[in-house]
């Protein structure tokens, strides 16, 4: 009994558990898992993730929710190379500040972008203000620019000499801008040279694999949601262009 | 060279890391950084964390930011019992789960609140919004029936038998609300009897001791804020 990974690669926590555990050869059986139809809320996904949300993992009768706690079990478990999670203390604790710092720093800003510039058309059949759109990306601009300035700084990656969790998990979320059209990185020379930096590291054709259904967003356009589900959203959705 | 710890015990994970160190006897120098009186933002204070955030740790030339790294980085370094952040693995990843989920759950409402009620008004001036006040409990409340189902069901502890970061972490941050008169253990007897355990755990006498400011920060009208930090706050306050 392998293995069991619940993902949704249109999430980029699920994209940097993907990649993570493709690079690392890690066997498992992909749970595919469509967020935006509801699946999160199946009595089924219910018994692995009561959270209801992806990444979620199953291993044998445990099962464990949270991307960097699930990438932390994986690295251990499988004893993946000392770069993705070093042993030396201080770096180690590098990729853990970068891990926690961008709960609350990079991710918020990403998810509302997306949400208001995909999912809002897709659950209210109208786009979002524009206006809310742009106060979202002005938000991003101080968390990009401490990204640039303390975490990067002038080294390849985030921590050191070699890709880490912390490249992993700050990419994948990024690509969810990148991939629908905004150029996040205009006049950030160094952050698209780490970027590529990244995608080289992991490998270019599990890059562009991971990151396909995001890069494919349009097709969401014909995906169908039920009334009811689209009745469920609406009030978180109007309550972000409120 | 001493480890030394830069913190404001107004601030929840500032309170976990000097309860965590404390308890644990790893000697390290105070470095207190007064966030009501605009500390974090001088250029001083800058050097050690570019964020201009609290906690914050040096360790001779190192610098490190966010409470959960420098709690892991202290747990390693000076090799603190096994319960705060077990080495197996599935005891360790449930840990790892925890600090993870609070972070926009638990930690952000519970601030939420603490804005509401106390910050917002000492920066406008002006009486907190109840509409506003009762909207931060209310997302507060969805956080914490996810706690009590997901992460402590019936166990003594979030991992467990024993008290680990995740106990420390959360109650730390569950007392923010409590210290501005939202008390959220009321009605939630599991809730209370694991704040009672983990009391027990850390020893009520330094988990006071930790919580004085924050259960005496009753009278925000006499707090003067310094114009630039009023300015500085207004900014982030922005709805």
């Amino acid at each position: 009994m392998g293995i069991e990974l619940y993902l949704d690669l249109l999430s980029p926590p699920c994209r940097s558990v993907y990649i993570f555990a493709k690079k690392n050869n890690i066997p498992f059986t992909f749970k595919q898992m469509e967020v935006l139809k509801g699946q999160q809320h199946s009595v089924g996904f219910g018994k692995v993730n009561i959270l209801r949300k992806v990444p979620a993992l199953k291993d044998g009768g445990f099962t464990l929710a949270e991307s960097p706690a699930i990438l932390a079990y994986l690295s251990q478990k499988y004893k993946t190379p000392d770069h993705w999670y070093p042993l030396d203390m201080k770096k180690r604790a590098r990729v853990d500040e970068y891990l926690s710092w961008q709960h609350s720093a990079i991710r918020p800003s990403v998810l509302k972008i997306f949400w208001l510039k995909v999912v809002f058309p897709l659950y209210m059949d109208q786009t979002a203000p524009e206006e809310k759109l742009q106060e979202a990306l002005e938000d991003l601009a101080i968390p990009l620019k401490q990204l640039e300035e303390k975490f990067l700084q002038d080294k390849p990656f985030l921590v050191g000499n070699m890709i880490s969790l912390a490249d992993l998990v700050a990419v994948t979320e990024l690509m969810q801008l990148i991939a629908i059209g905004y150029n996040i990185f205009e006049d950030m020379p160094k952050l698209v040279e780490w970027r590529n930096r990244v995608e080289k590291a992991v490998g270019k054709e599990l890059f562009q694999e991971a990151h396909k259904v995001i890069l494919n967003f349009q097709d969401l356009n014909s995906m169908l949601i039920e009334p009811q589900l689209k009745e469920q959203m609406k009030p978180r959705l109007l309550k972000m262009v409120a | 060279m001493v480890v030394e710890l830069f913190l404001d015990l107004l601030s929840q994970p500032c309170r976990a890391l000097f309860i965590f160190a404390k308890k644990n006897n790893i000697p390290f120098e105070f470095k207190h950084v007064e966030l009501l009186k605009g500390h974090h933002l001088r250029e001083e204070f800058g050097k050690v964390n570019v964020l201009k955030k609290v906690p914050a740790l040096k360790d001779g030339a190192f610098t490190l930011a966010e409470s959960i790294a420098i709690l892991l980085y202290l747990s390693r370094k000076f090799n603190t019992p096994d319960h705060w952040y077990p080495s197996d693995l599935q005891k360790r990843a449930l840990v790892d789960e925890y600090l993870s989920w609070q972070h926009t759950t638990i930690r952000e409402k519970g601030c939420k609140i603490f804005i509401t009620k106390v910050l917002v008004p000492l920066v406008v001036g002006q009486p907190f919004s109840p509409e506003k006040l009762e909207e931060a409990v209310e997302e507060l409340n969805s956080a914490l029936k996810q706690f009590e189902e997901k992460f402590l069901q019936n166990k003594p502890f979030i991992v467990g038998n024993e008290i680990s970061l995740a106990d420390l972490v959360a109650i730390v941050e569950l007392m923010q609300p409590v210290g501005c008169g939202c008390d959220i253990f009321e009605n939630r007897p599991k809730l209370v009897e694991w704040r009672s355990r983990v009391e027990e755990a850390v020893g009520k006498e330094l988990f006071q001791q930790a919580h004085e400011i924050i259960l005496n920060v009753k009278n925000p009208s006499t707090t003067q804020l310094s114009p630039e930090l009023r300015e500085h706050l207004k900014q982030l306050l922005k709805p």
